[in-house]
């Protein structure tokens, strides 16, 4: 179950999303708009993390590797001027799906801090792989001339497109409500807490752990189609270790295992990146250049005192 | 309740900003540089340069004032690009300028020509931007990726060079760069590296250098802009390939890296010959100014980013003066194309794809009357030089 | 196959070898002895080179540098120990990560601020530089002293865990932690020293590639990943897995750079192995690793007793 304070805040925070296309050009902020579709983009992916980090405590270091995969996966027809989202969401589930059963499968042998390592060794390989693919652009990463196109839809309009992801959102985030309160998720939870015993009550949970770890990916994957669709330019900076570590905080700051936390994470993120520059200019000029700073300051600070991240702040979980 | 009138204050404020630009507004002009990380290095200079320019020009152009605001691109694709859409749609801007880098460039230049306003690139220019996916709204006043190396590749021919090595950061500009020596040179490519480069650059090219070395190549071509320029130099003169190789470079030998050469003491970098469109001795009476006075105020020569950046300035003013205002993009956009110089560069004039039509020179490094280490023009490869992709633009 | 060649890659090899080592090493430990992930230690790789360089720059001696910069490094990771990491020992690898990468921001930033953007030119000394010849290749001597003064740290470290009371504490805390707290002995005092012992050796690594490629912002962040394919691979607390780890690594990668893009047109197109040979050369070393975890999770040498 979810705190109170927790829904209350994620309704709110959703409730301005949804209104954020028509609120925020009116008030002279066209540009909070981009901001709050990034947001929604990337709590997509942090959602998905969330499922297998927050509750089933695999620690993922290359979870962002499934976002580039999905933003190629539109990007590479693309380049062949074939633009249907069916065929995008057909190599999306093909390279997406195949790529995290391979790994996973591999992956899930190890514990640990081996875990972190090697899923950042296969998410660096992909990097590498991607990096070296000079037809599509290699280190330049790709520009989109049209977005995917649905029959029935105009996802080249960007209220449309900021509609259908925010809606992905609210499903994502339901179907890991779903998926944590099955009996799946049941046993995904209890092989975090003491994996021997799990298996000794007869759970094969290497299995539902690698079914956990694929639809985690498949989830990111499709926040990875959507962002390419957004930003019309794609690139492998998306799924750089350090996108992935980065995604890990936000899901942290916004408290591990907890259904709405990855979307408060998300947002405090996003916003201290992209005003904590422009507060310190305002301070003094010039300071702005330094908000890593202040940034990386406040991320010590949370790990050192805030268990729970922001969810935790609104109230404890109940069981 | 006052907490609630104050916040009513606020967004009356931030609409009345939002109001269609009036005639006495100042002309709003975006620069996208590189502040983080170390590629800094250059976008301080170009800072200074934007900041030179503004001062030049009394902070006005066509009689209304000028404000300059600048954006980070964090040497990266995607925050450029943000950084890009921020200026067009949140704070209005009537141009963007700046972009160092091709890949920040390519991934930024349609969030502007889409909004139905100018871009004028003070650095890059990627081969894509002056061919196939050339823009009317989209300039360049720098040059074409492939042009330095072109010009370079002829001198190769000339000095009777037979055989090559080449070395070049792996990306957009690193592969115009290869391509445009390939292009004019006669002679043998016996090997090409392309490092890895972007935030994690390789730095160390002992391995490189060694198959250079063992290629038995004549010459080695070098493309290292900013602080791997340095790097690069130093290294080919401790692995002793000076007796060996000749050194030819682009972009590589400048104003930023040479004071660090010259503080190590790597006097093998002396003499070295790279081609380029200025150099600080270039002889026209705004080009003596401005690197007087940017000497004289920040200590150091400018580097070639920050004439660019200086004339990219004085471009948009002189469009701004000639069309009458910022208001009428047409009329800004076709005075643009019909510029015939810039203040560092003298004569330049502009292709149907917006790129710079001008002289490539060949620039050799020397010892100033003051003891400092810079360059020098000692010929001119090409005179009035098109690039190569100016005939696929169909503007 | 050209054998001056070959010689200078194998050096070139063996000297991203060493500084991986000299990172690695503390890396190892820290993780080893207090199971503590530490993303920030490239950082003191980083505060080494800006700490040499700027002696440096004060009074013209590599030799000062180095010797000034070290207990400054060490100095840095002992403040680093108490402040931040000792609250952490007892928290999952998670809060780690976060909360040093945290510190890297801060550290990268702080040395933005005082030392500018530009990063720092460092001259390499005079008395270290030319070249040696060997076996027909001609090597500058400043790498060959980088690889020499490696392997020596490396092997004063081995007599130091061996032969000292230190080294035995070391030996024990990574063997069996609590064992050691049971003893009586000061954990603390000794996870600090560690703690600055590792600092001071990354540090090093930095001081002396810094006349090489400058000093500059970020540079740790390239190597601490590889530092940490290589206590992957070598074993977790390791110090005898960190060296040969970092050796086949370094080597390795070097060799990848060198004569992949040859042995690749040996079986396919010559475009397709330009354009192949990069990327599977920077793969080879997290291929190396991800196969080492899948058939042998424990690295290649582990510890003795956990």
């Amino acid at each position: 179950m979810t705190a109170r304070g927790e829904l209350i805040g994620a309704i709110l925070l959703l409730g301005a999303l949804a209104l954020g296309p028509a609120v925020f050009p009116a008030v002279g902020q066209p540009f909070l708009v981009d901001l709050a579709h990034r947001l929604i983009i990337v709590g997509i992916a942090a959602v998905s993390l969330n499922l297998i980090l927050g509750y089933g405590g695999m620690v993922s270091f290359g979870h962002m590797v499934f976002f580039g995969i999905g933003a190629y996966a539109v990007g590479i027809p693309a380049y062949y001027d074939d633009y249907s989202a069916f065929s995008h969401l057909v190599a999306l589930l093909a390279a997406a799906g195949a790529f995290a059963l391979i790994t996973g499968a591999m992956s899930l042998r190890t514990k640990g801090v081996h875990f972190i390592m090697i899923t950042m060794a296969f998410a660096q390989m992909a990097y590498f792989l991607v990096v070296s693919m000079e037809e599509y652009g290699a280190d330049d990463g790709l520009i989109l001339y049209g977005r995917s196109e649905v029959p029935g839809f105009d996802l080249g309009d960007d209220t449309v497109l900021y509609y259908v992801c925010l809606t992905c959102l609210i499903l994502a985030i339901f179907a890991v409500h779903r998926i944590v309160g099955s009996r799946f998720g049941m046993v995904l939870q209890g092989a975090r807490s003491n994996d021997r015993r799990m298996q000794a009550m007869g759970f094969p949970t290497f299995r539902y752990r690698l079914v956990a770890y694929v639809i985690a990916a498949l989830i990111c994957a499709l926040a990875g189609f959507l962002e390419a669709n957004r930003n019309e330019f794609i690139s492998p900076d998306m799924m750089d270790w350090t996108r992935s570590g980065e995604l890990i905080f936000m899901v942290v700051l916004g408290g591990t295992g907890r259904l709405f936390g990855p979307l408060f994470g998300v947002t405090a993120f996003i916003l201290l990146e992209e005003y904590l520059e422009v507060l310190l200019d305002v301070i003094s000029p010039g300071l702005g250049v330094y908000w890593h700073l202040p940034f990386g300051l406040l991320l010590i600070l949370v790990v050192l005192f805030v268990r729970g991240g922001i969810s935790g702040l609104m109230g404890p979980a109940r069981a | 309740m006052k907490y609630l009138k104050a916040w009513m204050a606020g967004v009356a404020l931030t609409t009345a900003a939002a109001l269609p630009v009036q005639a006495d507004d100042p002309i709003k002009i975006g620069i996208v540089t590189t502040l983080t990380t170390p590629a800094a290095v250059i976008g301080e200079d170009v800072k200074k340069a934007f900041e030179l320019a503004y001062e030049h020009m009394g902070g006005q152009m066509n009689g209304t004032p000028v404000e300059l605001v600048f954006e980070d691109d964090g040497f990266r694709p995607e925050v450029g690009k943000q950084a890009t859409d921020k200026l067009v749609k949140q704070d209005g801007v009537d141009i963007v300028t700046g972009y160092i880098w091709s890949h920040v460039l390519l991934a930024s230049a349609r969030s502007v020509t889409e909004a139905d306003k100018i871009i004028v690139s003070a650095n890059a220019g990627p081969s894509q931007l002056a061919g196939k996916r050339c823009h009317p709204n989209f300039f360049n006043v720098s040059w074409q990726n492939d042009q330095t190396p072109m010009a370079l590749g002829e001198v190769l021919n000339q000095r009777g060079v037979k055989s090559v090595y080449l070395m070049a950061p792996n990306y957009a500009a690193g592969k115009n760069m290869v391509s445009g020596v390939e292009r004019t040179f006669q002679g043998d490519v016996v090997g090409t590296d392309l490092t890895k480069w972007g935030k994690d650059a390789q730095l160390d090219f002992s391995a490189e250098l060694a198959k250079a070395r063992a290629s038995g190549a004549q010459a080695l071509w070098a493309f290292y802009p900013g602080k791997a320029g340095g790097a690069f130099i130093k290294q080919f003169t401790d692995a002793g390939l000076g007796d060996q190789m000749e050194l030819y470079t682009v972009f590589t030998v400048d104003a930023l890296s040479l004071p660090r050469l010259q503080a190590g003491g790597l006097d093998g970098v002396l003499g070295s010959l790279a081609t380029m469109t200025w150099s600080p001795d270039l002889d026209t009476p705004e080009n003596a100014k401005f690197v007087a006075d940017f000497r004289a105020k920040h200590g150091a020569y400018p580097s070639f980013y920050a004439a660019q950046a200086y004339d990219a300035l004085f471009f948009i003013k002189g469009a701004v003066e000639a069309a009458g205002g910022i208001e009428d993009v047409d009329a800004v956009r076709a005075a643009m194309r019909a510029t015939t110089s810039l203040p560092t560069r003298g004569a330049v004039t502009f292709g149907p794809n917006n790129f710079p039509i001008q002289n490539l020179y060949l620039r050799e490094t020397i010892v100033d009357a003051d003891g400092n280490w810079t360059t020098k023009i000692v010929g001119t490869v090409y005179e009035a030089h098109q690039d190569p992709y100016a005939a696929e633009c169909a503007n | 196959m050209d054998l001056a060649l070959f010689v200078t890659q194998t050096l070139n090899g063996l000297q991203l070898g060493v500084l991986l080592f000299l990172v690695a090493a503390g890396l190892t430990l820290i993780f080893g002895i207090m199971d503590f992930i530490n993303l920030a230690h490239g950082a003191f790789y980083m505060l080494g080179a800006y700490f040499c360089g700027t002696v440096l720059a004060l009074t013209d001696s590599f030799l000062l540098g180095l010797l000034i910069a070290l207990p400054l490094t060490a100095a840095a990771g002992y403040i680093a120990e108490v402040t931040i990491a000792r609250s952490l020992y007892t928290r999952d690898h998670l809060d780690h990560v976060l909360a040093t990468f945290g510190l890297i921001l801060v550290l990268d930033t702080a040395v933005h601020w005082f030392w500018g953007a530009e990063g720092m030119a460092v001259p390499s000394p005079s008395w270290l530089s030319g070249q040696v010849g060997l076996f027909g290749a001609e090597l500058p001597t400043y790498r060959v002293a980088i690889v020499a003064v490696g392997l020596m740290v490396a092997a004063g470290l081995y007599l130091m865990v061996a032969h000292t009371r230190l080294g035995m504490l070391i030996r024990a805390g990574a063997a069996n932690r609590t064992m050691v707290q049971a003893l009586g002995i000061d954990i603390q005092k000794l996870f600090a020293v560690v703690f600055a012992i590792g600092a001071a050796m990354a540090g090093l690594a930095g001081m002396m590639i810094a006349p090489i490629t400058e000093a500059s912002i970020g540079m740790g962040n390239e190597i601490i990943i590889v530092a940490f394919v290589v206590i992957i691979i070598g074993g977790i607390g390791s110090i005898k897995g960190a060296f040969i780890g970092a050796l086949i690594v370094g080597v390795i990668d070097t060799m990848g750079r060198s004569y992949l893009d040859q042995l690749l047109k040996l079986v396919m197109s010559e475009q397709f192995a330009e354009t192949a040979a990069p990327a599977l050369s920077a793969m080879l070393i997290y291929i190396i690793m991800a196969a080492i975890l899948v058939v042998r999770p424990q690295g290649l040498f582990p510890p003795r007793t956990r």
